[in-house]
């Protein structure tokens, strides 16, 4: 019966309803999304890592695992590294930063392609002048770029000489020394990829090159790519915090906006529950039955929309923005809208226990 | 008829705090009401009726004086205690029907079924209300709703809607059965038509009635009349 009436309690009243489970959406919606966000990027950054073919990475001292650095590496560590007993080849990369998630990758591409085995256009080809630069499909497609066109980048105006399959490096890659005076940065890297002579000698080379450059970052790519996670990018964690901190007030506040209205509304009703013997158990009960079903729907609608975000990044931000579909998080979105929404129905539910009968009877 | 006083009101005293004033709503209200008996408490407005309607259905408590409802001592009851009493010891019928809009009128007599089916501790006895029994049926028949019964309130006559409070009144089989100007918003056909539905109750199944009314002539279909005046009972 107390189901009965919290169905036909939200039934009465389908525009607030609507937008209770809407509001809730959005919350879930926002957790997804830029734990989606969050997951798609690593991932996306830990395949073109891999996408290079190296076996080792080094990094700048001090430099965080997903950090968009300059350029503070000296390139006479290319010809340091590649002395080393079974390191087989060694390249290096600078990188500078863009607005948002871009940036511009300078390579050399002979190593690299020796490294990597190369791009696999799917228009054009490699450099052929030193205002050249390589984009894959994805920034391609969200730029609607083909081969020659013309792209104005870091207040340099770029030519388009080929579209690369995704999937290696990085998404924007031009001559390594363009870059780097581009950058005023001449002959410094921002990292440096390692390939062996065996994989058998990978943790051997790793073990080397840490005790002779021990303030260096180094890392074997299974080791980097395993980085690669929210846990490990204390900024993206504090992030996701904030956001389920906020998500958890919204919820807050419009499950008690609702439910407050609600209360007083059915402050009659609430009398007629009371005197025919409903207990305080009863209303409380009623009232977060009520609240957990709009909670329910609301993550349900939250995880539809979800889909929608990411169908939209995919469509119009496809080279910026990658979002996941997250399965552990559904689960833990849900329950912050859950303990948001009940949380919110704490004070209304209290009001609405402690309403006097007789008051509440005569209430017009 | 038993010794003992269904309803027994031994000088009743409710003081209420209005703004700054203490409005002494009952003065020493004293009367009995025998178990099968069907009463009306006839008054002017601000004779007290009301309030001593909402104390008998322990809606709020007396401030001094004795109550007693089938041999229960209503002056020493706990809120859980009172709300435990409303349950099956007492039916209510309002002026205003009272129903729940967002129920049809066999679920708003069922919801009273269910609560008076959940234990003091709030716990159900069972998710769902049990099937209404041979003799409430029979309650359901005198009071002719049988084929309103799937109706929201908004779809039924105000005489209709009356009938249905009647019934979920007397759902959990209730000692007494207090009735607060019952036809207070009725047409007059549709006054005598539930008057007479009470009476035809307290004759028939021996239901204990009391009518608060202002109404002389509505007040003519109970058994007997209380005049009150100024809080007391003359």
């Amino acid at each position: 019966m107390i189901n009965k009436l919290v169905l036909s309690n939200l039934g009465h009243r389908p525009v607030r309803t609507v937008l209770s489970v809407l509001a809730i959406a959005v919350e879930v919606t926002m957790i997804l999304t830029l734990v989606g966000v969050s997951y798609g990027t690593l991932d996306g950054t830990a395949q073109r890592a891999r996408g290079v073919g190296a076996d080792l990475m080094i990094r700048p001292p001090g430099s965080a695992i997903i950090g968009l650095s300059t350029a503070p590496m000296s390139d006479e560590l290319i010809a340091f590294v590649a002395s080393q007993p079974h390191v087989a080849l060694a390249t290096g990369t600078a990188i500078q930063p863009l607005s948002g998630f871009d940036s511009i990758t300078g390579l050399d591409i002979d190593p690299f392609t020796k490294m990597s085995g190369g791009f696999n256009f799917l228009e054009g080809g490699p450099f052929q002048y030193d205002q050249d630069m390589l984009v894959d499909e994805y920034y391609a497609r969200e730029h609607k770029l083909h081969v020659g066109d013309q792209v104005k980048l870091a207040n340099h105006v770029w030519r388009v000489a080929g579209i690369f399959e995704s999937g290696k490096l990085a998404r924007i890659c031009v001559r390594l020394s363009v870059l780097q005076d581009m950058m005023g940065n001449q002959h410094r890297l921002s990292q440096i990829y390692v390939k062996t002579d065996s994989p058998d000698q990978i943790q051997a080379v790793l073990s080397d090159l840490r005790t002779k450059m021990p303030t260096y970052q180094i890392y074997s790519m299974e080791e980097f790519t395993s980085l690669l996670s929210i846990s490990s990018v204390g900024l993206l964690r504090n992030f996701i915090g904030v956001v389920i901190g906020v998500a958890v007030i919204v919820g807050f506040i419009v499950v008690f906006m609702a439910m407050y209205t609600a209360v007083l509304e059915r402050t009659r009703e609430i009398g007629i529950l009371k005197a025919v013997g409903a207990s305080p158990w009863l209303i409380l009960d009623l009232l977060f039955r009520e609240t957990l079903l709009l909670s329910v729907l609301g993550t349900i609608f939250g995880i539809l929309l979800t889909y929608g975000t990411q169908w939209l990044m995919k469509h119009a931000v496809p080279s910026s923005l990658t979002q996941e579909t997250v399965y552990l998080w559904w689960p833990i979105a849900g329950g912050v809208a859950i303990v948001g929404a009940l949380l919110g129905v704490v004070v209304p539910g209290i009001k609405a226990v402690r309403q006097d009968a007789t008051e509440a009877l005569s209430y017009e | 008829m038993n010794e003992t006083p269904m309803i027994l009101v031994r000088n009743l005293y409710k003081t209420y705090r209005a703004g700054e004033v203490d409005v002494h709503a009952l003065q020493g209200a004293s009367l009995d009401v025998a178990q099968g008996e069907f009463v009306a408490i006839v008054g002017a407005s601000g004779s007290g009726k009301s309030t001593l309607f909402n104390i008998l259905g322990t809606l709020t408590p007396p401030t001094s004086g004795t109550v007693t409802i089938d041999g229960k001592d209503l002056s020493h009851l706990s809120n859980a205690e009172r709300t435990e009493l409303r349950k099956h010891t007492v039916g209510f019928v309002f002026q205003k029907y009272n129903l729940l809009p967002t129920l049809t009128a066999e679920d708003n007599i069922r919801m009273v079924q269910y609560i008076g089916s959940r234990g003091g501790d709030g716990q159900s006895k069972g998710g769902k209300a049990a099937e209404f029994t041979p003799e409430f049926k029979g309650i359901l028949k005198i009071l002719g709703i049988a084929d309103r019964m799937k109706h929201k309130p908004r779809a039924l006559s105000g005489g209709q809607q009356q009938r249905v409070a009647i019934a979920r009144a007397l759902v959990n089989g209730p000692a007494i059965l207090l009735a607060d100007e019952p036809t207070g918003n009725l047409d007059s056909k549709n006054s005598a038509a539930v008057l007479g539905l009470l009476s035809d109750l307290n004759k028939r199944l021996g239901q204990t009635i009391l009518m608060i009314t202002h109404d002389r002539e509505a007040a003519q279909y109970a058994g007997r009349s209380i005049q009150m005046l100024d809080g007391r009972v003359v």
